[in-house]
């Protein structure tokens, strides 16, 4: 019969528009605005409109998330800021776009390098949100933020004030990975105070 | 790779490729068009499947390579020809493999190396009259700033300068002499409208008409971004058509060029960036091959499971476009991007991000699988993707309008296909069942029991209906694999961002959702491949939007195109 | 609800007519008006364009801002939303499609390479922003930015539409707008402005 695919297709469009109201009243109006209807909305058992409720409801980001880097910084027992990076331009050599722009500190006593970056520039606008750099960041300190909302009426560069948060930020952020990491860290530090007990107590035993 | 003995066929002009790292046969120029055509004929390598040239600047030679394959399936046939830079003519092999239209029109866009013979033979990704050819060793762009990444300026004495600050309006690019842009006249759109044919009167029916030229593009909704399409009309009736294209190129393999292996990987994900895993896949490939680095079990398996779910979530939004583009305006593909959202929020959940997904490492992965997203994939494929795609199938396949639109329209043959060099839907939708997961099996793909998803008609309906076809054969992959996954590493060695690969060729591809995505490598040994070159899908089925449109009347155009499915940022890279 | 930031502060409504009364200056209806109807041209360059797909279907749905009917036509639109890549071989034409769009026009400049470049700018083909070439109201970085990230950089249009006055607005101006010039695609992209340069340095040569 002709038209009867045309009837069929119908149908589907028909079911989906009852599901929306029928999926509803079974959340007894609980479908937006809370967690679980969220959830439920992003599963595989949704049915019917599943629409975010932007900017009212935000759809969780994953861990992994990735979007533009920042600074970590550990906070002192003062409060003090420790930058965990070394200005060591690992990242800016590994960014594929070249957006990573850094002035490594000099000591102005003696002339040399210190650990420490006095400049630090990202450019936002030339970021591709690949995470490279954080991956190869061997000091846990780059690492790529979750927070999307950054849209502005100008260009967007970050310079290093506005790349520095504090180590709180990211283990709420990415509380796996930087669990993990701070374990590594520990194991390392760990390894490296044994290794130095071990050569102390070798020399010891030698004189 | 194949080894076949062509001295008593070829005495003269065809000699292997003894380099160290390289393969295949190089042959003198003015035997080419003899070679391809006994090769065609005689030893059964009907398909061309990638052409283009690299700059030798050291040994002052541009070398033309090419791969052939045979439909029926095995390894690839590389031959090269050789010629002088500064006399660089190879003679154009469209009588022999029409294929190579547009792959050769690209190597003198980009390379500058003229094709004798060639019917059209105009720039194609760029506009006539730009400056040089990019892709040569010794030019350089406006913001030109060192040959190879890393740039010095970044690290530890930083300039901090935006490139165009720097270089307001690009200082370096010439100008010809006297050189008056008020009186400037682009060449291009002559040569074009000039290939299409000459205005013709006609008054066959007593009637004065003229033949009608009509652009559509760049900025039109039915071209799938910055497409144009330029077409000789009679009356509503496509006489002769040409895809300009280029408003979207990228200079993708200029900058591939200049980057580490490694830095590759991110803008692999903007060529298809619908199927961005897809790419990474391809791209690791090429480079592990050159490096000759294992891949891990439990790597293996993560992969194929993106890749399909990356064709999965590509055919939907593919179905979900064309059927945008032949009228049935906007719900079947709200319907289909509703599933593309499930997938992607995996991909966010694997790799970070939802399109971008960078996720590839040569020899494994960025990072394992996170907890609960190994059953979020269960989820999908044993329950709402089979689901949704027969409910896709109820709701369109049957539908009358969209049968009639479509059955025995935009027809492309087997022999056409091949010929064209069409992959991926539209060479199977054509008959040829040919799928690089079959025919020279990467990866583990060989362990997996699927079929090749095959259509007889070669018309829109059947490019349409072999995308829910190659779903549902996905989905029969993804439920074995799922299944079958292992505990384990998912990297071999340590994670590096820089490395020194050995010098040589490697040409890596995958059968990606829009049909066989190749990357070509030439290392020489640095930290940056010396050639990087993408085998873009989307570009090359292209080649066969012409012949196909022929006779059609202009509103059919649009679902050709629909139904070829491209994505202009790999057509234009 | 939308009647509350509507209303003028400052002139007591009796209670009764709250729900149908709203008193309010010329300049807040205006701009309410504007913010709630932006239409957006149907304009995709590049892979943000496939977010601006995905911000426009089921999931995200800018229509709940008064932004579905994308037009394709630039004489139809409010807004161009420069979702991606500008390439020199398409800057003429985004030029013209920007003069071609009628007042009032805003523009959202979507993902890196729109903003600045992005990846893509060291590229001899590659435009280093939108701005280059039109005026850009917003810029959203990432690349590319995810739906909600568009929808946030909407909302921050629809901010800057609400704090925009009749009186200072560029297109009640006194005097005919100008039209952008167009660059001319010659060796290399040039701009209207360059030209006096590029006559002087052939004049030498």
């Amino acid at each position: 019969m002709y038209g009867k695919g045309l009837i069929k297709g119908l149908g589907v469009t028909l079911k989906r528009f009852v599901d929306t109201y029928l999926d509803d009243i079974k959340w007894m109006g609980k479908r937006y605005y809370t967690a679980e209807g969220l959830a439920h909305r992003s599963s595989k058992d949704a049915k019917g409109v599943f629409t975010v409720q932007y900017p009212e409801e935000k759809l969780p980001v994953p861990e992994e998330f990735r979007y533009v880097p920042f600074l970590v910084y550990d906070e002192g027992e003062k409060g003090e800021i420790l930058n965990r990076c070394t200005a060591c331009g690992i990242c800016s050599k590994v960014c594929p776009p070249q957006c990573i722009w850094i002035e490594r500190a000099t000591d102005p006593k003696t002339g040399r390098p210190k650990q420490e970056p006095t400049q630090f520039i990202i450019d936002v606008d030339i970021c591709m949100n690949c995470g490279l750099c954080a991956e190869f960041c061997p000091f846990d300190s780059i690492k790529m933020d979750h927070d999307y909302e950054i849209a502005s009426y100008g260009r967007t560069i970050h310079h290093l004030d506005d790349l520095m948060k504090p180590a709180s930020y990211y283990d709420e952020i990415r509380p796996i990975n930087s669990a993990k990491e701070a374990a590594a860290r520990k194991a390392a530090a760990e390894a490296k105070a044994a290794k130095a007990a071990a050569r102390a107590a070798k020399t010891k035993a030698k004189s | 790779m194949t080894t076949l003995d062509f001295s008593t066929r070829f005495p003269e002009g065809v000699v292997a490729d003894e380099r160290e790292g390289y393969e295949g046969y190089i042959i003198a120029a003015d035997k080419l068009v003899e070679f391809a055509t006994t090769l065609r004929d005689e030893y059964g390598y009907d398909y061309l499947s990638s052409v283009t040239g690299v700059d030798y600047i050291a040994e002052e030679t541009f070398e033309v390579v090419y791969h052939a394959y045979k439909t029926i399936g095995g390894a690839e046939l590389v031959f090269k020809v050789q010629v002088a830079r500064d006399k660089a003519e190879v003679p154009s092999l469209t009588d022999v493999y029409p294929g190579a239209d547009f792959q050769e029109r690209e190597a003198w866009d980009l390379l500058g190396i003229k094709f004798t013979g060639h019917p059209d033979l105009r720039r194609i990704l760029l506009w006539e009259g730009f400056n040089g050819h990019p892709l040569r060793k010794d030019w350089q762009e406006a913001y030109y700033e060192a040959d190879i990444k890393p740039f010095k300026s970044r690290w530890p004495k930083p300039e901090y300068a935006r490139a165009e600050a720097r270089n307001p309006y690009g200082a370096n690019v010439k100008y010809p002499e006297k050189f008056d842009p008020e009186k400037w006249v682009p060449e291009g759109e002559d040569a074009l409208y000039g290939s299409l044919a000459k205005y013709e009167t006609t008054d066959d029916d007593g009637l004065k008409t003229d033949h009608l030229t009509v652009n559509l593009g760049p900025q039109h909704p039915s071209t799938h971004g910055v497409f144009r399409i330029a077409a000789k009309l009679d009356g509503e009736t496509i006489l002769n058509l040409k895809p300009v294209m280029g408003y979207l190129h990228r200079n993708h393999e200029k900058i591939g060029e200049r980057n580490t292996y490694l830095q590759n990987m991110p803008f692999t994900d903007r060529l298809d960036y619908l199927s961005s895993m897809s790419n990474n896949f391809g791209y690791a490939l090429a480079v592990e091959k050159l490096i000759g680095i294992e891949v891990p079990e439990r790597a293996e398996y993560i992969r194929v499971i993106m890749a399909e779910l990356t064709r999965i979530q590509n055919h939907l939004f593919a179905i979900g476009m064309f059927l945008n583009d032949i009228g049935a305006f906007f719900t079947p593909s709200l319907y289909a991007i509703e599933e593309r959202e499930l997938v992607l929020d995996i991909f966010e959940m694997v790799s970070g991000s939802r399109m971008m997904c960078n996720y590839f490492r040569f020899g494994g992965l960025a990072r394992d699988l996170p907890a609960g997203s190994l059953q979020k994939i269960k989820d999908l494929v044993f329950d709402r993707l089979p689901r949704k795609t027969d409910e896709m199938d109820r709701f369109l396949s049957e539908n009358e309008i969209l049968r009639s639109r479509c059955v025995g329209q935009g027809l492309l043959s087997a022999e056409d296909a091949i010929k064209y060099s069409a992959a991926g839907p539209v060479l199977r939708a054509s008959g040829v069942p040919y799928d690089i997961r079959r025919a020279a099996p990467y990866s583990i793909y060989d362990r997996f029991d699927f079929n090749v998803a095959l259509r007889y008609n070669g018309d829109i309906y059947d490019r349409y209906i072999i995308r829910l076809d190659e779903i549902r054969e996905s989905i029969k992959i993804l439920q074995q694999a799922v299944e079958q996954i292992p505990e384990g590493e998912i990297q071999t060695g340590k994670p590096r961002y820089q490395m020194k690969v050995p010098a040589g060729e490697s040409y890596g591809r995958v059968e990606g959702p829009k049909g066989e995505l190749g990357f070509y490598l030439v290392s020489d040994g640095k930290g940056n491949p010396y050639r990087y070159h993408v085998r873009a899908p989307s570009f090359i089925n292209l080649t066969a939007f012409g012949p196909m449109c022929k006779g059609l009347k202009i509103a059919d155009v649009v679902a050709v195109l629909g139904s070829i499915d491209i994505v202009l940022g790999e057509t234009d890279r | 609800m939308e009647n509350q930031g509507l209303n003028s502060p400052g002139y007591e409504i009796p209670e009764e007519v709250q729900g149908s009364v709203a008193i309010t200056s010329i300049d807040r209806i205006y701009n309410w008006g504007r913010r709630s109807s932006v239409w957006p041209m149907m304009f995709g360059l590049a892979c943000c364009a496939i977010e601006m797909i995905a911000t426009a279907a089921g999931r995200y749905d800018f229509s709940r801002f008064g932004m579905e009917v994308m037009r394709p036509s630039p004489r139809q639109a409010d807004l161009m939303l420069v979702s991606g890549t500008v390439t020199k071989k398409m800057a003429p034409t985004i030029v013209r499609l920007y003069n071609q769009m009628p007042e009032p026009k805003y523009v959202v400049a979507m993902g890196a390479c729109a903003s600045g470049g992005g990846p893509f700018k060291e590229g001899y083909n590659v435009v280093s922003g939108v701005d280059k070439l039109i005026p850009v109201d917003v810029y959203i970085p990432g690349c590319p930015p995810t739906p909600q990230a568009l929808i946030n950089g909407l909302i921050k249009l629809q901010e800057k539409i609400d704090g925009q006055s009749i009186k200072s607005v560029r297109w009640y101006q006194k005097g005919d707008l100008a039209a952008i010039p167009m660059p001319i695609l010659g060796p290399d992209l040039i701009y209207q402005e360059q030209i006096p340069a590029i006559k002087e340095a052939s004049k030498e040569a």
